[in-house]
């Protein structure tokens, strides 16, 4: 089956490590894959995203709106940016932390992410907010955003593959001492 | 062959080691920097591969291989090519003898680029063949390609990925190492008739060049390159047709799918156009949209063909008004205008009204240098008539404010000329050029001489962050590594500018404050060419362990470190100054500039 996921934050937020580890996961079980990412100066704390295709007979690897069946949220103020790209039925999961913008800090009014976690509420059906603040405290390192949320979507089988899949992947692209922790976090939203 | 899950840049590379490169080198650019870098880990021993100085050594060094019969591969993105025209154009006369192929990465949008330049036009004023990959998949195929292309007609050959080719990732076959040719290249044959170029040569060369692109439409008709989709259209009754190539031709397909029946034109090879192809595609269509980024180049090519063979068939695209004459095209733009073109409804989407969203424009990491550079010039020439002329490199994002430390950004090396040039008829103004380390050595050094020798004014400050930060960390001739894996002498910046005949050279730490902006008021006033060089390394390479902190009982609520320099590690909350401690480096220069002394922790720079 088909499967069209955007991963959406800042840059630094490991968006583009827990696509990785999607495709690779999705390549053990000889899905097809197809990617696309932020690269280059907008890494730099711009918004960055990544688009995932699995599946046959795809010709991009870019997503059109309203085509994601899932959006992983990084970041409340990115997750509605990109929702557009959201199918009517699709599934979001969303972090609940901000990260504040320079622009925002220099202003007065700032950003609130309650305000976008409440637009969400009000027009995705099929969401999930992870108080990241909680699960990263509870893991136990402020690194393993990523792999809280990846861990969420493959427990709600939105992804269509296994956790074993994706403990493979981590076993495969990321070095072992950190392989316990990635776990735990992958584990986090059982 | 196995299975691999690659990045476009990386297909690109492995096609190049699979063809039996013997040498590669280029300059770093985004999108093209991961080809160079993937074929040096990936390499066999054999094979020599560097970051060249810039992108015309490199050229030169390339074309130098190609004429001992080597097999070589030279890359850049669209702004070097600027930068490598003059050996390029020359070479194109006097040909290769071994496969040459030109990876130039072009970038709609344009995403981190100046200009929206389009290298299938370069091709066809340069008169060099060009393939224009759709996919990573066929990156891989057409670099293999590219280079039996150039050695049979003994030209170098363009290799076209624009940024969502070079970028995208997709699950393809590669050959296993023992499937790689072995190419040997043959040695330099003195032959003065052949490698000196004089105007009787290229007189002569000029008009095989042109007989050879007059064969190379027809063979490139019949190329397995370029193609109609489907082939049988003619009995199927359809009255319209797209044009297309490039990472469009993805975008049509996908809008194939939905919107049914369409005859479709892939042009792969844009220079030398597949004439006699596209004669065979138009015939019995009453309208062809053309859908392609930057140059509306396939639309002029067809409407010269309608016109050389007295078609009736409507051209439509950019020129047209049918489809946007700048930027990047993607899957909505194309569905619509494809939907357009069908006289087809589009369904639109329910509209949003999300709460006002944060602008991110990207800004220097937290702890940057660079930051703490452009800090320091501000406060030592507060007041004073100046003008700060930037360049090209991470230091361009000093232009956002709070710093607004950039008043001119042209491209590499220019902020040199403009500097000069404005003290020149306002003597009064204190001219200010930073340049990158990187930067310098490719393309400012001209600059200095020009300077030095023709009685300019002005402060040259060199950002020296030991590394070539923007494009992932290349090394560059001030960092005493190369490409080959050697530990080398560096080049001094020092020696450089005292060699070139700069009499005042300064070196600092940017992120002592108070000494760095000492510095610069002693030296700004110094009369000629004098240069600051600031050096501290990038943070993104030297990570400290330390974290500022702010003690909330000392902080007065002035927002003075959030006003004034724009970290993103700095923000306010319930009336205090916070430090993120995910983003922080313990750079020390908010705790510099506090006045109530509530920030501590982090590195001393004393």
């Amino acid at each position: 089956m088909n499967k069209n996921i955007i991963l959406c934050g800042v840059g630094g937020q490991g968006t583009v490590l827990a696509s990785r580890l999607i495709s690779s996961a999705a390549m053990s079980r000889r899905i097809p894959v197809l990617s696309a990412e932020t690269i280059g100066m907008a890494q730099r704390g711009g918004s960055v995203f990544s688009h995932l295709r699995m599946g046959e007979g795809l010709y991009s690897p870019m997503i059109a709106r309203g085509e994601a069946d899932l959006i992983l949220g990084f970041e409340p103020g990115e997750a509605v940016r990109l929702l557009p790209f959201l199918k009517p039925d699709g599934q979001m999961i969303v972090s609940s932390r901000p990260v504040m913008p320079v622009t925002a800090a220099l202003s007065e009014t700032g950003y609130r992410a309650e305000e976008m976690i409440a637009f969400l509420q009000s027009c995705v059906s099929r969401l999930t907010v992870v108080d990241a603040e909680q699960a990263l405290r509870e893991v136990g390192s402020p690194k393993v955003l990523n792999l809280i949320l990846l861990g969420a979507a493959v427990h709600s089988g939105a992804l269509g593959l296994e956790a074993g899949d994706l403990k493979d992947a981590v076993r495969r692209l990321i070095p072992e001492k950190f392989h316990e922790l990635n776990f735990r976090a992958l584990d986090y939203c059982s | 062959m196995h299975a691999e899950f690659l990045m476009g840049n990386e297909a690109i590379a492995l096609g190049a080691l699979a063809a039996g490169v013997n040498l590669v080198c280029g300059y770093p650019g985004t999108p093209s920097t991961e080809v160079l870098e993937t074929v040096a880990k990936r390499r066999g021993a054999d094979i020599y591969v560097e970051w060249s100085v810039n992108e015309k050594v490199a050229m030169e060094l390339a074309g130098g291989a190609a004429y001992a019969g080597a097999r070589a591969l030279v890359t850049m993105k669209q702004m070097g090519l600027n930068v490598a025209s003059d050996p390029l154009m020359c070479l194109e006369y006097i040909g290769v003898k071994g496969g040459l192929v030109v990876l130039v990465a072009d970038d709609p949008g344009p995403i981190s680029s100046q200009t929206e330049q389009d290298t299938r036009t370069f091709a066809a004023f340069s008169k060099v063949p060009l393939l224009d990959p759709s996919s990573a998949e066929e990156a891989y195929v057409m670099i293999q390609e590219a280079f039996e292309l150039s050695e049979k007609y003994r030209t170098p050959v363009f290799l076209r990925p624009t940024t969502r080719v070079s970028h995208g990732y997709a699950s393809i076959l590669v050959k296993d190492p023992e499937e790689y040719t072995v190419h040997r290249a043959e040695g330099f044959v003195k032959d003065s008739s052949r490698w000196v170029i004089f105007p009787r040569l290229s007189f002569g060369n000029h008009r095989k060049i042109e007989e050879r692109n007059d064969q190379l439409r027809s063979v490139f008709s019949e190329s397995v390159l370029n193609r109609i989709e489907p082939e049988e259209c003619l009995l199927s009754g359809l009255r319209k047709g797209i044009a297309t190539g490039g990472f469009s031709y993805t975008y049509v397909m996908e809008a194939r799918a939905k919107q049914g029946a369409l005859r479709v034109l892939k042009v792969s090879t844009p220079f030398p156009f597949p004439e006699e192809l596209a004669v065979r595609f138009l015939s019995g269509l009453d309208e062809v949209l053309c859908v392609e980024e930057l140059d509306p180049y396939i639309e002029r090519e067809l409407i010269y063909v309608c016109g050389k063979y007295g078609l009736q068939t409507k051209i439509l695209g950019k020129l047209t008004g049918h489809m946007p004459r700048s930027g990047e095209n993607s899957r909505d733009s194309v569905h619509s205008a494809v939907a357009a073109f069908m006289n087809l409804p589009l369904e639109s989407a329910p509209e949003l009204t999300p709460p006002p969203l944060p602008v991110r424009p990207p800004v220097l990491c937290a702890g940057c240098p660079h930051r703490a550079s452009f800090y320091a010039v501000k406060q030592a020439m507060k007041g004073r008539k100046t003008v700060f002329c930037g360049d090209i490199g991470c230091y361009t994002l000093g232009n956002a404010m709070p710093l607004d430390m950039v008043d001119t950004c042209l491209c590499m090396g220019a902020g040199l000329g403009i500097a000069q040039s404005l003290n020149h008829l306002e003597k009064d103004r204190s001219c200010f050029a930073f340049v990158g380390d990187s930067t310098f050595f490719a393309s400012a050094l001209p600059g200095v001489v020009n300077a030095v020798y023709n009685q300019a004014e002005f402060t040259l400050i060199v950002l020296d962050n030991s590394t070539t930060a923007m494009t992932g960390h290349q090394p560059h001739p001030g960092t005493g590594r190369t490409m080959m894996g050697q530990v080398v002498e560096k080049v001094s910046i020092e020696n450089v500018l005292k060699g070139i005949g700069v009499t005042c050279v300064e070196t600092v730490d940017p992120l002592n404050h108070a000494l760095a902006v000492e510095t610069v008021r002693k030296t700004a006033d110094l009369p000629g060419v004098k240069a600051i060089i600031f050096r501290s390394p990038c943070v993104a390479l030297f990570r400290s362990e330390k974290r500022m902190t702010v003690n909330p009982d000392a902080c007065i609520g002035c927002k003075k470190c959030i006003r004034e320099i724009g970290c993103p590690a700095l923000s306010f909350r319930d009336g205090k100054a916070v430090t993120d401690p995910a983003q922080c480096n313990g750079c020390s220069l908010c705790a510099q500039l506090c006045p109530a002394g509530a920030i501590s922790g982090g590195d001393p720079h004393e």
